[in-house]
């Protein structure tokens, strides 16, 4: 199908599913917005949704997690998982969603490798043992170790999503027992990171997207984290920071004052530390965010939150 | 002669899972099921704040999750003696409620379904014999000859790309594979109309929890999202409550009766014998008399008698787990000193999963324990679900035994747990409206205290202990769903629920065990959290006293 049929395609689909081309162009400028392009990228992200010329070859690993990362993906909305997973990208190797199994799924695998050598995207989620040669997390008889060193090198780029791929995670927690560091630890790489528990889908699509759109990845800061998700602290951009301003604060959690939007940070709220977007993005097609819901931020997207964060219930 | 085949990894579930069976003239003869992961988390949580154990062990598991923070946070309240709010009750039980719509359906048509449907078959299907056969079937609100045609269109343009991504290699064609084109192509419809409606669900989550996986509302004490009982929230989560719920009594249940009119035989396969449920979704506060999922025991497939659950009663065993020792002990009592070896299915150490035994016997948990023990009990929507289930499909109650009635017995409690949901957000309104905005309890943590907290969760039985010394936690210990149905053998040599259940599958294909799958998968495994609990260094000894 050529390009113009393909996108015509695309439209009527959306159309069927009560999605107009509006609301589409609408999504594709938040998107845009949220990577921090200028607005005349706008129509370059709906085309890479609507017509890509080749699906560009995905190889999502999981080693140690608990896969809510993939989960979170999957809850993506305009455009939906489907349409990611069947028009814009070639998701070669997924262990929860692909069909094949065991020694088929490990020739997937191996064939991907093969044909796409140097040109795939690597997905990681979940950290990697490096205790006693990484005994302790095993595919297919081999270690995660020795599966990231096969896999992670020969892709073109290696985007760690979620705390455990970027940092280690919660198994990293003190006193780490099976030795579990991020990716880019584990195999002295750099990877881009897209931390969270879980990640905003939002974040995740859009960096995929950057690099459909310009063929390279977003700009980084020294966590690896693309900058336009993750260059503010979450304080700076809370609904209740003016009241952080006034100094009202809510006494416990669910009070009066939790429930007027006064600041939670006397509850133990690491917004101020945190760099993320959740306040302008949220979650779950713009639902909430956890401080919306009323409880502090725990700073989930900060390399080692899970020691370096707790207490989570006592202020900083 | 014999055969062993291996599958791993195990794709379509969470964690890493290696199952292996040895087949004979067509049949399978003997199961290992080995999990291969652990982390640790137990260990982690030593010396931390209790206020924070819920949000550790809640990254026990993304796919089911909330549970394991739910029953933390209760285990807590039960060592401090917190009685929380009515409305946290209720928004607790709401967001359990919506974990299990959620759950179900995403198992069914996104970890089970590729199972009993064959996508390219799909290809072959007549559009308009399609949607005849659809307007048979299902109330889906969606439909025609157009919509079918336009399925078919887009995995044809998918397949001729000649990337087949996720769909590449599976076993197609497979002669196990029963469905005619026509209902192949639905299906695989479903599984796109699914896989939108659960990001709309999950919305559930989001709505009282801030965001979904891992919805971060809970408190010890009660909830924190007071700002969320208003009456806008409220509606929209009744709006999306009715979606969901509509998708499950129009798609969901007719889906997996039409699938299973054709898969009448495998009523007969995957059973095992006896079945576990703790319960849940106490209706009116009073555990666990007003359950809507009774507790109880059913013993040799005998749903005459069945029987009250004394936890006194668990046991786990080590002999077979990469772990020292081979006496049984009960859990709150047990050791645990690792000792990370060979895969050894055949006299040896296989897997990081212990065995938990209930009575010595081994046990399945989940939906169709759930089921049996309140279908034994009389539980009124229970029974009438599952008679509707048999009496369309015309088979015997015994035909529940099996990967077929494990499958239809998700459904079924998808349905009751949805339908009381609806009771339940009434509820909420009627005590918001009285002006109670209550959503926390405070409370003094106690120096020293123990308590648990017992949920039936979707995969099945889950108990979370805790032992608090200084405020801080001194003990934590999990027992969890997939430690009861994937774990290997006992001292005794008692196969584990999943083992047993896969003796006796039919197996066409050796090199496309695809009939293995089919059973494995219908308990839904998530395995992440079944191995959670060593310290392969230090070997330190665990004892938790039982309460």
């Amino acid at each position: 199908m050529d390009k113009e049929k393909k996108e015509e395609a695309f439209y009527k689909r959306l159309a069927e599913k009560g999605v107009t081309r509006r609301d589409f162009m609408k999504f594709c400028t938040f998107l845009t917005a949220t990577m921090g392009l200028s607005a005349s990228h706008v129509s370059g992200v709906a085309e890479v949704f609507a017509a890509p010329a080749k699906r560009p070859p995905v190889i999502w690993l999981h080693f140690a997690e608990c896969t809510g990362c993939s989960e979170a993906f999957l809850r993506t909305m305009y455009p939906w998982v489907d349409e990611l997973v069947l028009e814009v990208l070639s998701v070669e190797y997924h262990e929860t969603i692909m069909a094949a199994a065991g020694h088929q799924a490990e020739e997937n695998l191996q064939s991907a490798l093969k044909k796409y050598d140097g040109e795939f995207i690597c997905v990681c989620e979940g950290a990697i043992s490096t205790k006693q040669d990484g005994v302790y997390g095993k595919i297919g008889g081999h270690t995660f170790l020795e599966v990231a060193k096969e896999v992670c090198p020969r892709a073109k780029a290696v985007i760690a999503i979620g705390q455990c791929a970027c940092y280690g995670g919660v198994q990293a927690a003190a006193p780490n027992p099976g030795g579990y560091k991020g990716v880019g630890e584990a195999l002295e790489m750099k990877t881009i990171n897209i931390p969270g528990c879980p990640p905003n889908p939002i974040n995740i699509v859009g960096t995929i997207v950057n690099y459909l759109l310009l063929g390279k990845m977003p700009s980084l800061d020294t966590a690896g984290r693309p900058l336009f998700a993750y260059g503010k602290t979450v304080h700076d951009q809370c609904p209740r920071r003016s009241h952080f301003e006034m100094g009202e604060f809510a006494p416990s959690i669910g009070s009066k004052e939790a429930e007027m939007g006064w600041c939670l940070y006397k509850l133990g709220c690491r917004g101020p530390m945190t760099y993320n977007n959740c306040p302008t993005a949220k979650f779950n097609d713009g639902t909430s965010w956890p401080v919306e819901a009323g409880h502090p931020c725990i700073g989930c997207s900060e390399p080692a939150f899970w020691d370096y964060m707790s207490p989570f219930y006592q202020p900083m | 002669m014999s055969k062993r085949i291996t599958i791993d990894p195990m794709t379509r579930l969470e964690g890493h899972l290696r199952i292996e069976v040895e087949v004979s003239d067509g049949k399978v003869v003997n199961a290992w099921s080995s999990g291969q992961m652990f982390r640790g988390i137990e260990i982690i949580l030593q010396g931390r704040d209790p206020r924070d154990a819920h949000h550790f062990v809640q990254r026990s598991c993304g796919v089911c999750t909330y549970v394991h923070s739910l029953s933390s946070v209760r285990a807590v309240e039960d060592a401090a003696g917190i009685d929380i709010p009515e409305n946290a009750k209720l928004v607790r039980r709401l967001l359990h409620g919506a974990q299990f719509m959620h759950d179900h359906i995403v198992h069914f048509y996104h970890l089970h379904a590729l199972d009993w449907v064959d996508v390219v078959s799909a290809l072959k299907a007549d559009p308009k014999k399609t949607a005849k056969l659809a307007n048979n079937v299902s109330k889906a609100p969606w439909g025609g000859t157009a919509y079918y045609k336009s399925v078919q269109d887009r995995l044809k343009t998918f397949v001729d790309s000649g990337q087949l991504g996720i769909l590449k290699n599976a076993y197609w064609g497979h002669s196990a594979y029963k469905l005619p084109p026509e209902a192949n192509l639905i299906a695989s419809a479903h599984y796109i109309e699914a896989l939108r409606l659960q990001a709309k669900t999950a919305r559930l989550h989001a709505i009282f929890g801030g965001k979904n996986p891992h919805p971060q509302s809970l408190v010890v004490g009660g909830v924190s999202s007071v700002k969320d009982l208003s009456p806008d929230r409220i509606a929209e989560f009744q709006y999306i409550w009715k979606e969901s719920q509509d998708f499950v009594r129009n798609v969901y249940i007719p889906d997996i009766l039409a699938v299973a009119s054709f898969y009448k035989d495998w009523g007969g396969i995957g059973g095992t014998s006896n079945f576990l449920a703790w319960g849940d979704f106490a209706q009116n506060g009073k555990e666990p008399d007003s359950y809507l999922m009774p507790r109880g025991f059913i013993k040799d497939r005998d749903l005459e008698n069945p029987r009250q659950v004394d936890t006194e009663k668990v046991a786990e065993h080590v002999k077979r787990s990469w772990y020292e020792g081979s006496t049984a002990r009960h859990p709150y009592e047990g050791e645990t000193k690792p000792t990370p070896g060979d895969y050894e299915p055949d006299d040896g150490k296989y897997s990081w999963i212990k065995a938990p035994r209930y009575d010595t016997e081994s046990s399945e948990v989940g939906p169709l324990s759930r089921v049996l023990v309140a279908y034994a009990n009389g539980q009124p929507q229970v029974k009438k679900a599952v008679e509707d289930v048999l009496k369309q499909l015309d088979v015997p109650a015994s035909a529940l035994f099996s990967t077929l009635g494990r499958t239809a017995a998700r459904g079924i409690e998808t349905l009751v747990i949805g339908e009381a949901m609806d009771g339940w957000i009434n509820d909420l309104v009627a005590n918001v409206k009285k002006g109670d905005k209550k959503v926390c309890q405070e409370f003094e943590m106690p120096d020293e205290a123990m308590g648990y907290g017992l949920n039936d969760v979707p995969r099945g039985a889950l108990g979370h202990w805790i032992q608090i010394k200084n405020k801080k936690v001194d003990r934590y210990q999990y027992v969890v769903p997939p430690t009861w149905n994937f774990g290997p053998r006992c001292a005794e040599g008692k196969l584990g629920p999943v083992e047993e259940s896969l003796i006796g599958t039919p197996i066409a294909d050796p090199k496309k065990p695809l009939e293995v799958l089919r059973t494995v998968h219908s308990f839904d495994p998530c395995i992440a959290c079944a191995v959670h609990m060593i310290d392969p260094d230090s070997n330190e000894v665990y004892q938790v006293r039982a309460t």
